[in-house]
């Protein structure tokens, strides 16, 4: 009980015919960021939403720091901070205003919520914005307030949905290293994304949800020697031509190849030899790829290698 | 007691002020609200009080008809008014703020309260605002200001009761537009098949059983019996029935949505 942050149990939710979630379980330790990963309508949301109180779940349980959250969701929402997908700001406040009220109906004093405000103001790069209405923010400074909104009564446990979607470049690597702060203070962070280079930054252990049912959870470090590091994408003329290519790799003792049309996939976890070694063997019968990409493994390449298939999404 | 305990026991009502204030400071810096809230309420008066004068006369004889108009313009602005109450609701649950608020540890109705209170607020305002147009074009009460401003208060109340009924209509529309759509609906019938601006008995038969009846009509008979004298106490009570059965039916109701709105 005490050495977990989060524990999950069997959660179960459906919405009509669809399992939102189906016996889901998982522990998260204190102190580290749990990343969800998986497809739009996987079920990430749904169970940000159970464990944050604002729904229900059909079966299982869930507990925040040792409180059901269903049961105790008082002391829950006591312990927790959350950044939903939509900034739920107010438009018609200004910056400093919402993190205000947000403190306040936090139930943190005034001199401590008000202080709380503008420090996050400050780490977020709101300061100068910060008496202007979020109604002339863009999107990205929107998402960080969201954010912020999130932090300001310290809440030991904190849930991102999606933080970084839509967020630019510098905003996203800004965000990246405050969850490291984050989890260097103490702070349990539960992540989820849709991108697998993300999870792999920042989480220390991954899980990845696929219709409702988790379909792994690991170390990135673990889960990546099981996806390989590299995918080598070679396209080719034509099907017959990828055709005769995949054989001749399988011959040469290429256990990963896998064809989808004219263009065969290798996942390596070395890439330069394997990408050497294909195209020589490929060169000596004089087939010559029309494309080439060679790219870290990608969400839809993990669904590949753990369900055979591509990524189902969902209307969540 | 300590003063944690203090700070505890008035947490809700701090949870209260702070979304009431949010309410109030939206509705001051957004001006389509303002206008909303006030212009309109004044077109109305205007309009009615010198276009239906010359008809609505002929059926009333005795009584001028700003006399008799304003008391159910007073009603008919607390009801529009409620449309805020929507158009809030509905929008906080389109920007997920409602959601927010909900994983907070905050009193559970602080979220409604804080937005009827807001409504109510902005409906006094309103009101003041309304009898001093009343007065300027003729309005003239015939039994003291006191009765009046008693009239007022139960306008007031009516109005917080109607917030309730739209502000479950806006937790289950969940979109601003939708919302005002369907609100128009049930607020037009209420407001203009009524005694609020022509007497039922000039209605045909079947709609008089209606509009004789409805919270709208026996509102505005008890807020104008404040003005023009009749049956005072009879309509003051059966109006105050009518505002508790409403908030005794909607602010669970709303309750219920807001705890699994989406």
């Amino acid at each position: 009980m005490g050495t977990h942050a989060i524990v999950v149990d069997g959660l179960t939710k459906r919405f009509g015919d669809l399992a939102a979630l189906d016996d889901v379980s998982f522990e998260v330790a204190p102190a580290t960021v749990f990343g969800v990963l998986g497809p739009n309508g996987a079920g990430k949301t749904t169970a940000i939403r159970v464990l944050t109180t604002l729904l229900r779940p059909d079966g299982g349980r869930a507990s925040i720091l040792g409180h059901d959250v269903v049961r105790e969701a008082d002391e829950v929402r006591r312990l927790i901070g959350l950044a939903g997908q939509s900034a739920a700001v107010d438009i018609n406040l200004t910056g400093r205003e919402n993190l205000r009220l947000i403190g306040r109906l936090s139930q943190m004093r005034r001199a401590a919520f008000r202080r709380r405000a503008d420090e996050l103001l400050e780490r977020f790069g709101l300061a100068d914005a910060a008496t202007r209405r979020v109604r002339e923010y863009s999107g990205g400074m929107r998402r960080r307030l969201d954010v912020a909104a999130a932090l300001v009564a310290s809440p030991p446990v904190v849930f991102l949905d999606e933080p970084t979607t839509g967020l630019d470049l510098q905003s996203r690597n800004g965000l990246w290293e405050l969850i490291r702060e984050l989890v260097g203070t103490g702070t349990t962070v539960v992540l989820t994304t849709q991108y697998l280079e993300e999870a792999d930054r920042l989480a220390d252990r991954i899980a990845i949800i696929d219709q409702g049912r988790l379909i792994a959870n690991d170390a990135p470090a673990v889960l990546k020697a099981e996806l390989g590091n590299t995918v080598i994408e070679i396209g080719l003329v034509d099907e017959p031509a990828a055709t005769k290519a995949e054989r001749l790799l399988l011959d040469a003792g290429k256990a990963n190849v896998e064809r989808d049309g004219d263009t065969l996939r290798l996942v390596a976890r070395d890439g330069s030899p394997v990408l050497i070694d294909a195209l020589h063997c490929l060169d000596d019968v004089d087939i010559r790829p029309t494309a080439l990409q060679v790219r870290q493994p990608s969400l839809d390449d993990a669904f590949l290698q753990l369900t055979g298939r591509h990524p189902v999404e969902r209307r969540s | 007691m300590t003063s944690i305990a203090v700070r505890h026991a008035l947490a809700p009502t701090r949870d209260v002020f702070a979304i009431t204030w949010r309410n109030l400071t939206v509705v001051r810096r957004v001006p389509r609200l303002m206008v909303f809230s006030t212009i309109q309420p004044l077109v109305f008066v205007l309009l009615f009080r010198y276009v239906f004068a010359g008809v609505a006369s002929l059926s009333l004889p005795g009584v001028p008809y700003v006399d008799y108009l304003m008391p159910g313009v007073f009603v008919q602005v607390a009801v529009f008014g409620a449309m805020n109450t929507t158009i809030g609701l509905a929008s906080d649950l389109q920007s997920g703020l409602l959601e927010r608020f909900r994983s907070l540890p905050m009193a559970r109705f602080a979220v409604l309260a804080g937005r009827t209170l807001a409504d109510l607020a902005r409906n006094v305002l309103v009101l003041a605002l309304m009898t001093v147009v009343g007065f300027a074009v003729g309005f003239r009460t015939h039994r003291g200001s006191w009765l009046l401003l008693g009239g007022l208060v139960l306008v007031l109340l009516f109005g917080y009761a109607m917030a309730w009924v739209f502000a479950v209509v806006g937790l289950v529309v969940g979109d601003p537009e939708s919302a005002l759509a369907a609100s128009f609906p049930i607020m037009a019938p209420l407001v203009f098949a009524s005694s609020a601006f022509i007497p039922v008995a000039t209605m045909p038969g079947w709609l008089q059983a209606f509009a004789a009846h409805q919270p709208v009509s026996v509102t505005a008979s008890a807020v104008r019996a404040t003005v023009l004298g009749g049956p005072t106490a009879t309509y003051v009570w059966q109006s105050l029935a009518w505002i508790a059965a409403i908030v005794a039916v909607f602010a669970p109701l709303g309750a219920w949505r807001y705890h699994r709105a989406s």
